[in-house]
């Protein structure tokens, strides 16, 4: 017999979790005593419950595997709500343990009691109330299962404290039934078969992708397919990676700040191949506008409420995008013969890949885009690249290729700023070693910014790449654009001296000013201080805006580019 | 258009407010909802008369079937279906319109289960037409209280809601 405390130990080592991400507290006391006693589990400090969770994300987004943070009752959970949302609108892997006061007290406005299963309802896949300490571990096995089976998403575990005192039989189920969760894996081949026969009759196609292609492993297989078809690919800000960037078939990210040749080709394509995306609104902009070119879309989705949701599907094929590419792969081996006119759809996008939309103007200020493309210079393009929200986030989107899944870590449903360092800290634990660099602004990175600390504490090398512009960037261009110009609450004033600041956490502060400057600096911190934590404050241009740009409303083809302003 | 949502799910605390937070967080309508275990202690039957369009009830029983303790979905409506609604109503019965509560509570097949002095209560069961019908046959200014389930149905004959 064993307590509950060390129940919970012994399934995260079940589990084979390497790192949890935490914050101690009253209610877990008895869990982080069991967590003292071994050593197979490894214990992440936090400065800020928020980063716990963020990092357990970013662990799982570079990883794979499911993130587990660890927080106690009360406002330790409150403060993951911000997190757990994040992880929610991406679809992340993560199992957050909350301690809860003892069960006894429950509903008694107890000292740090608070409605875990309540607040956090709308914002997990699903979420426990542990009522009896024999249940304890079936639960948690059931929380890893919901969390990376299916559509993915955070799963909450609440333990009121005494149930970790009280002791019972361990006993770990290797795996579990659930009458009412079943998630559908493979597409049906009807389906498979029609979307096929379409893609054949294709004459103007792409291959729109999402993060659904990262989260089920399946960019390989899309390369494989997209080659054998030689159609257009463009990825969603969650799917980047899930194609390679430098692959002449890539025609960039489409969206809001998409490229020319990507909206173009999205809007005018008469077939759609659209795979783990789920046409949201910074995709597809207005979808009346959207939706008055006649075409035909196949969607495949684990989730069968991404589908017909914003845009009308005519091959709707539910399943894990891995099993349904190695599907169609299966039956387009014999050959596939594209439609003649394919010719023609690709001499119309290499017209619009010449209006080259990434182009920006030059200035003696350091441009933001230019810091990006130095970085993907000096990294080789193989850095894990973590951001936060602003226009920094879509710089690095824009001007970072990605050629491999899984290296591009950002919130984009929710867009939270403020994820960039905790998620530089959870994808260096799960692959050490590596190169990290959180490109960030002098906002965002103040949202989390105690997690200097953390990063001192396990010697966590990340490099932060703050595009310091001085102002609350997105925010400005929207006001410059469709405010007049009357920059409401978009100004950063009395900003810390961000170098001093680093050093006094203990790493390497370097402030950049002058373009030519930008590339030794990078250099020399991912040469001479690959293992510290390097802050490069780079002064930017504060006037740089991101294009090209769909105004919220426009349609995808009504993009405002950089040369029109 | 009107649709009737039968669910099997789960009979665990907290699974009523899931069902009850997807709603009201994406926006449907629900204009009744009923909840009680069935045969089996373990599951809980719910009925829910929403409106909307097709899509707008697609993305409904898709929604549902996503969460997690939701074991069964099916719109009645789309298909041969009885639905009943419980009524108690009550009333004031005094004088000449004691007499005429008794006679309009036979015509719709009510039945009186209390009494007193001056007041009835009646139980009236059918179609939520019905009800409504009762409820506009009687003089508003002698309806002290009603109370109504909300519909609950069931699919006829083989159309049947089972694990
Ligand atoms: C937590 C949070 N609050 C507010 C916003 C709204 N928001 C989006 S971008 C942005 C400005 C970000 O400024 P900065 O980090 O300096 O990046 P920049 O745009 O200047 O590159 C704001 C306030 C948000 N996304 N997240
Ligand atoms: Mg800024």
């Amino acid at each position: 017999m064993i307590s509950g405390a060390e129940i919970v130990i012994r399934c995260l080592q079940e589990e084979k979790v390497d790192y949890v991400f935490g914050y101690p507290g009253g209610s877990v006391l008895h869990i982080y005593d069991a967590l003292f006693k071994q050593e197979d589990v490894k214990h992440i400090l936090v400065r800020h419950e928020q980063a716990a969770v963020h990092a357990a994300d970013a662990y799982s987004r570079s990883s794979q595997k499911v993130g587990v943070a660890l927080v106690t009752s009360g406002p330790g959970v409150t403060n993951t709500v911000t997190g757990i949302a994040t992880a929610y609108m991406d679809s992340i892997p993560m199992v957050v343990l909350c301690g809860q006061v003892p069960t006894q007290y429950i509903g008694q406005d107890a000292f740090q009691e608070c409605d875990t299963v309540g607040i956090t309802r709308p914002c997990v896949k699903h979420n426990f109330l542990v009522k009896d300490v024999k249940d304890l571990a079936l639960t948690i096995k059931k929380a890893f299962h919901i969390a990376s089976t299916g559509r993915p998403g955070p799963v909450v575990v609440d333990i009121p404290k005494d149930i970790t005192a009280q002791v019972c039989e361990f006993d770990y189920p290797k795996s579990v039934q659930m009458r009412s969760y079943n998630p559908v894996v493979k597409g049906h081949l009807g389906q498979i078969k029609k979307a096929v026969q379409i893609l054949q009759e294709a004459k103007r196609p792409i291959i729109y992708t999402g993060g659904g292609v990262i989260l089920s492993d399946a960019a390989e297989k899309l390369t494989t397919l997209a080659r054998k078809l030689n159609f257009p690919v463009t990825n969603t800000l969650m799917g980047l990676g899930g194609y390679p960037a430098t692959d002449k078939q890539f025609v960039g990210m489409l969206g809001m700040h998409g490229t020319f040749e990507a909206n173009n080709a999205m809007h005018f394509a008469d077939v759609i191949l659209a795979i783990g995306a789920r046409f949201d609104d910074r995709v597809i902009g207005n979808p009346e506008h959207f939706g008055e070119e006649k075409r035909r879309v196949i969607h495949i989705d684990i989730d069968p409420s991404s589908i017909s949701k914003r845009v009308k599907v005519d091959v709707p094929i539910v399943g894990n995008v891995n099993d349904v590419l190695d599907e169609i792969l299966k039956l387009i081996d014999g050959g596939f013969t594209a439609d003649s006119e394919v010719a023609d759809w690709w001499k119309q996008i290499d017209e619009w890949r010449g209006r080259n939309s990434l182009a920006y103007r030059q200035s003696e200020h350091i441009m933001p885009q230019y810091v990006v493309e130095k970085l993907y210079e000096v990294t080789g393009g193989d850095a894990f690249v973590t951001s936060d929200v602003g226009q920094h986030q879509m710089f690095a989107a824009q001007y970072y290729k990605f050629d491999k899944p899984r290296r591009w870590i950002n919130s984009g449903g929710l867009g939270t700023m403020g994820v960039g360092l905790p998620y530089g800290m959870g994808v260096l634990l799960a692959n050490p070693g590596s190169q990290v660099a959180c490109v960030t602004g002098e906002g965002s990175i103040q949202m989390c910014i105690q997690e200097l600390s953390t990063c001192k504490q396990y010697e966590l090398p990340i490099k932060i790449i703050n595009l310091n512009n001085g102002m609350l960037g997105m925010v400005r261009q929207w006001q410059e654009m469709f405010y007049s110009k009357r920059y409401s609450q978009s100004y950063v004033t009395s900003l810390p001296d961000f170098v001093k600041l680093a050093e006094s956490y203990g790493h390497v502060g370097m402030r950049i000013e002058r373009p030519e400057d930008v590339e030794p600096a990078l250099r020399k911190a991912f040469t001479e201080y690959k293992d510290r934590l390097v802050f490069m404050d780079f002064i930017i241009d504060p006037g740089a805006n991101v294009f090209p740009m769909v105004a919220a409303g426009k349609g995808l083809t009504e993009m405002i580019l950089a040369e029109d302003i | 258009m009107r649709h009737i949502i039968s669910i099997l799910i789960e009979n665990e605390a907290g699974a009523l407010s899931r069902v009850a937070g997807l709603f009201s967080a994406r926006g449907y309508n629900i204009e009744s909802l009923t909840v009680a275990p069935t045969e089996d202690p373990s599951l809980s039957r719910m009925t829910i008369l929403t409106w909307g369009s097709d899509e707008v009830l697609e993305q409904i029983t898709k929604q549902l079937n996503k969460l997690v303790d939701v074991v069964k979905v099916v719109d009645l409506s789309e298909a041969a279906h009885v639905e009943r609604e419980l009524m108690l109503i009550k009333v004031r019965a005094t004088g000449k319109d004691r007499e005429e509560m008794k006679r309009m509570a036979d015509i719709f097949r009510g039945r009186i289960i209390d009494v007193t002095e001056s007041t009835y209560v009646i139980e009236l069961t059918g179609a939520s037409s019905k009800l409504d019908s009762f409820i506009a046959a009687l003089d508003a200014g002698l309806i002290l209280e009603t109370v109504r389930t909300g519909v609950c149905g069931i699919g006829r004959g083989d159309r049947i809601l089972k694990v």
